[in-house]
């Protein structure tokens, strides 16, 4: 129908079956590796639709019943696996965090537009809150670049114990308990005061995508955002995960998650569902 | 093959108007789409006149086995749409049925001209789930509306014109009725049915729209008596849906007297739910309608 679509990596068609083989536990995340041989190697900031194949409902208030949109937090070379970081807050995640190996899980996926190489040769900063860190893991592998900067927030300790899944990072939590007392963008200051000549690559929830998007504006310094909308399909067919941008809303699904901080008046925009 | 306002469709699961969106699809899984496109006919998200951007987020609350949206008919409009929709959709392996909502008898007229000259449109839907802005009634609540309505449109074109009704009325059997007086072709439902959530937190109305549409298995019991009593009080051809998940929904659908059934918001769980219910549907579960119209779909 169109020409041929090179911003994405395409996703086979149709709910597919994988089986997890492993589960990770650190703090408050569960990590889930399931095994895709038929799936393509996603690009990091690509998302899937997740579902577990059975006793996906009944949970609280008989939900859930959609699947739920995740970002791709590794997919290791030399291997047909796919990782995925859960925390447990809601009747999704909830069934997500409760499963083991052998388990089957429903996917749809690669979706999206993932990250962009920098520009320019910055050196690429990765920006992460809380369970928004998984897709900079990604692409902390596949930059393959020891001079990036990793900078995590987060809320306390049990949720800093995800920081392990990135190289080298510097840490902050609200709470002190892990590095410094404080917020990831107070880390991020201090980096581009150091480097402006950076790009920032971030996701987390949306307060702090907007203080990242402001501090990054003010220093004039490019940036890519990992957006977060509540999500039904992740394929363009309910046009219910849009955002508000410079030109109007558009579908995170189709045309993000990975936005251009320029095209944004705001990243405060509503996220996840409920 | 299956025979639907002289169209010929390989079998009777289309895709509900606002539940599928071909060319993203297409951006999404490449060439596959086409080569295993899900539906016998493709029926377009709703075209109004003027370009709409839809409501302010969040547009979703998911129910118990379903969702509730609040979208508000995003579209490039009738001129976007022409432009750059209409030729890629045209290139799809099976027919287009355009659906389409005008806020006034003369907005609807205009967009059933525009589509009337195109050998790419199979068919019209028309979406009256909206108030007429002239009256302040909603056009498909209302049988005299969709009379009236009907009476203007129906001269502008051959094509078949199916009236897509809405659950959110007191008497749908007697909309139906009073649109095929006036000519209409066929008619589709159900709709989505009116409701609203709250924020869990601070008790105000989840959805930017504020009131939204639910859908998925949570209304399936209520489709399936509102296309009962609707294909019992006409002789056009009815299209069923409403929380269509299996082909044993979709066979109910028929035997309840629809010739095609719409899957919609099962897709949004797995994109190819309408080739699986198609391959689902088996003849012999189906238990015969009183006026046999329910065994349309007969050949495998």
């Amino acid at each position: 129908m169109t020409a041929a679509v090179t911003d994405r990596v395409q996703a086979p068609f149709g709910a597919r079956a994988t089986r997890l083989v492993a589960t990770e536990r650190h703090g408050a995340y569960t990590v889930l590796r399931c095994a895709d041989p038929g799936g393509p190697r996603p690009q990091g900031g690509q998302f899937y639709m997740l579902r577990a194949a059975t006793r996906w409902g009944g949970g609280a208030d008989e939900r859930p019943y959609l699947p739920r949109a995740f970002s791709v937090l590794r997919a290791p070379a030399q291997t047909d696996e796919l990782h995925f970081l859960i925390e447990d807050v809601g009747p999704g995640t909830a069934r997500l965090s409760e499963l083991g190996p052998g388990d089957e899980l429903l996917i749809v996926g690669p979706l999206g537009v993932g990250f962009a190489a920098p520009r320019e040769d910055r050196r690429p900063f990765l920006v992460g809150g809380g369970v928004g860190i998984a897709p900079l893991a990604i692409w902390q592998d596949d930059l393959q670049e020891p001079g990036a900067a990793v900078l995590l927030g987060f809320r306390d300790a049990a949720h800093a114990a995800g920081a392990k899944l990135l190289t080298g990072p510097r840490i902050a939590t609200d709470d002190g308990s892990v590095g410094r007392r404080g917020l990831v963008t107070e880390l991020l200051t201090d980096a581009l005061d150091a480097d402006p000549h950076a790009e920032v690559y971030a996701c987390g929830p949306p307060p702090m995508l907007e203080a990242v998007r402001a501090l990054c504006a003010e220093r004039d310094v490019p940036a890519q955002l990992a957006l977060e909308s509540g999500m039904a399909c992740g394929y363009g067919a309910c046009f219910g995960c849009v955002v508000p941008t410079t030109d109007g809303y558009i579908r995170l699904c189709v045309d993000g998650p990975v936005l251009d901080a320029a095209r944004l008046e705001t990243a405060l925009t509503p996220g996840a569902g409920h | 093959m299956i025979s639907f306002c002289g169209i010929e469709l390989a079998h009777p699961v289309i895709n509900a108007s606002g539940t599928f969106d071909a060319i993203a699809a297409r951006r999404a899984f490449g060439d596959a789409l086409v080569e295993h496109f899900p539906f016998a006919a493709f029926v377009s998200k709703t075209v109004t006149v003027a370009p709409r951007q839809g409501n302010p987020p969040p547009r979703l609350w998911e129910l118990p086995a379903g969702l509730m949206n609040s979208i508000g008919l995003p579209n490039k409009g009738l001129e976007g749409y022409l432009a750059h929709d209409l030729p890629e959709l045209a290139r799809l392996p099976v027919p287009l049925i355009v659906n389409v909502m005008g806020f006034s008898r003369d907005e609807v007229a205009r967009l059933v001209t525009a589509f009337a000259q195109r050998d790419e449109v199979a068919a019209l839907e028309l979406n009256v789930s909206c108030p007429n802005v002239e009256t302040g009634l909603v056009m498909g609540a209302d049988p005299d509306e969709v009379g009236r309505l009907m009476g203007a449109v129906r001269p502008l074109t051959d094509k078949p014109l199916i009236v897509k009704l809405t659950p959110n009325a007191s008497d749908v059997p007697a909309v139906a009725i009073a649109a095929e007086r006036e000519g209409a072709s066929a008619v589709s439902l159900i709709n989505t049915i009116r409701g609203m959530a709250l924020h869990p937190r601070t008790g105000e109305p989840w959805l930017g729209g504020t009131t939204g549409g639910a859908s998925g298995p949570a209304v399936r019991a209520i489709a399936l008596s509102q296309v009962q009593s609707v294909a019992a009080a006409v002789d056009i051809p009815v299209i069923g849906m409403g929380g269509v998940s299996h082909g044993r929904h979709a066979a109910e659908i028929l035997a309840a007297g629809a010739t095609l059934v719409a899957v919609g918001t099962e897709s949004f769980r797995d994109p190819s739910a309408g080739a699986r219910i198609a391959a689902e549907l088996a003849p012999s579960t189906v238990a015969p309608h009183p006026s046999g119209r329910g065994l349309a779909w007969v050949s495998r």
